[in-house]
This record gives structure tokens, C-alpha cells and sequence, in this order.
């Protein structure tokens, strides 16, 4: 890896663009990605229940300053538009958003990432939270990408009682399916998931031999990627940072900055 | 914690949201992640008018004590007001 030295030229887009998503239906994203001609690996983010917000910006924005195509569909495109909260709010009061909808606006947006020119053809996913759930979700029922990141992803483990009309199947049922390396971050402290559900989760994956690499922070709980909540842990995020960076050049290839 | 849980009930009234008030159709009670409130869980209460959009919204974040005192007020008001 060539860090980061202060000579260094740097610069980066980021936009609301629209592009097709579930059934091939015009919704919008946020993209950014670090000027200069690639080719660049490309990352798509699942945004986190409390919604489409300025957190997942920051994300994506990351991701490009690092050296990747990055994009964040709002998967809540369908409710309508207002303040993130208050579509969290619909959204949540809605039943939730429906997994067939987030698989095909999360497909559709790494679709997207490859048909640049700019790509090197090869796709990651990361979410957190809800969005981490997702994103196992959408490895298991696509082969459009290369890598996963699950952060913190509840309800990945579902009991019957748990499963609803927009939530109809766990995604643990469809873990044999998984088809790309997936790394999970998780802390010790979450309740949903709790260590429980995520040795659960890797008793599944061992029987399918699928290539997966957990962690799970002591001293963690929910969210401890956002710092401005309380939920923020800086020496679990810090690391998770760096794991997943490392993960993704692994599996992705080498990122812009770099070159 | 990203429980998911949430009721939901038809109700009848007002609230007064960023564009003035407005006609109360639903109430949803959720106990998941707040977005302002600084715990890590929360018992929110949104009353909404679909009809109007997801702006047509009052809501509140509560900590769980906060939200059992909130019920105990509310039953004992309308014990009161009901005799």
C-alpha cells in the first residue's frame, strides 16, 4: 500500500445522479468517485435504517478519497422524498422496504458501477445496521459482486414470528448461495445482532465453506461506525476502517489513490 | 439494536408539525434506533397524516422510563377528565 503523502494531486465528484434500479426503475443515488481516468474498483453502500442521510454521504465520500467508485441508492426512493428522518419515519411505519426492492436498487447500482469507463470491472458492497443485513442479503441473491461487507446487520438471523410480507425470507436461509467473501464487524454489546445470532451466522457459513472473516469488538455495541451518536466506539471504528479497506483491495484490486 | 419493532394505530386528532397544524390519521410506536435522542434505543412516537406526506409529522424520542411515566400520565389525565 502507498500511503498518502501531502504532494500528492487529489480531487473528487460527487453528485445525485439517477440510474435504473428493482424492475429497472429510475431512482436516485448519491455517487462519488476521485477525478482521474482509473481504472477504479467501485463500491455500492446500503444505507442504515435511520435513513438516506448525511452519514452515508460522509461514507461514500470516503470511499472515493480512498480510491473508489462509490455510490449510495436511496433504496427508500419509492416512499417518496422528504427530510431522511421523516422517510425513515414513513418507511419504518410502512412495514419496512421490501428485500426484493434493495436487491434489485443494489444490483442496479453496481450494474451501473461496471458500465463506466472508469471501472475495473469488479464491485464490493457495504452496509451497516439494517443496510448490513442487506448487504449479505444482496451477495446471496446476485453474483454481481466481488466482495461484502456486513456491519453490525440485524435480522440476518429471523425467526418465523420475525418474517413479514416485505421480509418474507431470513437471510441466513440463503447463505449456501453466498457468492463472493464476505467480512463482518460486529460488537459484543449489540442486541440485534447479539453474539448468539452472529455464531450462528458462521456455523452456517463453515457448513457451506464459504470464505468469511468476523470480528467482534469488545466494549461495542450497535453503530459504533457513527460518530455522532453515542453509540461511536473510536478504537473498534478505527480498526473496522482498516479492515475493511484491506479487505476490498484484497478482493477488489488496488484503489485510485494509489496509483 | 435494529429491532424493527414497531405498532401502529389509527387515530383521530391534531398536531402541530413545521408547516402549521394538521388532521392526525395514524400514530406509529417504534422501539428502535432515535435520530436525535442520545441513547442507543428509543421509544419513538411518530403521528402522521399519510395522506400529507412524510412531513406531515410529530414526533418524539423517548428513554424507556421516559415512555412508561408518558402512558401513566396519559391514563391518569384521562381517568380525570372521564369520571
Amino acid at each position: 500500500m502507498h500511503p498518502y503523502t501531502t504532494d500528492m494531486y487529489e480531487g473528487m465528484l460527487a453528485e445525485t445522479i439517477m440510474l435504473p434500479g428493482h424492475s429497472g426503475e429510475i431512482i436516485n443515488a448519491y455517487y462519488a468517485r476521485p477525478l482521474g481516468p482509473g481504472p477504479f474498483p467501485g463500491v455500492v453502500l446500503i444505507h442504515h435504517m435511520p435513513g438516506w442521510d448525511e452519514l452515508y454521504r460522509e461514507f461514500t465520500r470516503k470511499f472515493a478519497h480512498h480510491g473508489y467508485l462509490a455510490i449510495s441508492p436511496n433504496i427508500y426512493f419509492r416512499f417518496g422524498h422528504a427530510s431522511p428522518d421523516d422517510m425513515s419515519a414513513k418507511v419504518r411505519g410502512s412495514g419496512g422496504v421490501p428485500d426484493a426492492s434493495v436487491v434489485g436498487d443494489i444490483d442496479g447500482s453496481a450494474r451501473y458501477l461496471k458500465s463506466l469507463p472508469l471501472s475495473n470491472g469488479k464491485v464490493g458492497v457495504f452496509g451497516t445496521c439494517s443496510g448490513g443485513r442487506q448487504a449479505f442479503l444482496v451477495a446471496c441473491r446476485t453474483k454481481t459482486f466481488d466482495a461484502a461487507v456486513n456491519c453490525w446487520g440485524g435480522n440476518v438471523v429471523q425467526p418465523k414470528e420475525k418474517l413479514t410480507p416485505a421480509q418474507p425470507v431470513a437471510p441466513i436461509d440463503y447463505t449456501k448461495d453466498l457468492s463472493c467473501p464476505l467480512l463482518g464487524l460486529f460488537g459484543e454489546e449489540d442486541k440485534n445482532p447479539t453474539p448468539e445470532n452472529v455464531r450462528q451466522l458462521e456455523e452456517e457459513l463453515k457448513k457451506y465453506g464459504k470464505n468469511y472473516d468476523f470480528t467482534m469488538y469488545p466494549g461495542a455495541g450497535h453503530g459504533f461506525f457513527y460518530y455522532p451518536s453515542v453509540a461511536y466506539r473510536p478504537e473498534a471504528a478505527v480498526d473496522g476502517w482498516k479492515k475493511m479497506f484491506t479487505f476490498f483491495e484484497k478482493y477488489l484490486g488496488t484503489p485510485g489513490r494509489e496509483r | 439494536m435494529c429491532t424493527g419493532i414497531v405498532e401502529t394505530a389509527e387515530v383521530s386528532g391534531s398536531g402541530k408539525g413545521p408547516e402549521g397544524w394538521f388532521k392526525l390519521e395514524q400514530v406509529n410506536v417504534s422501539y428502535d434506533h432515535p435520530v436525535d435522542a442520545a441513547f442507543e434505543h428509543a421509544l419513538n412516537i411518530d403521528f402522521v397524516n399519510p395522506k400529507e406526506g412524510p412531513g406531515a409529522r410529530v414526533a418524539v424520542e423517548l428513554n424507556p422510563n421516559s415512555a412508561r411515566k408518558l402512558v401513566e400520565a396519559i391514563l391518569t389525565a384521562l381517568a380525570r377528565g372521564e369520571k
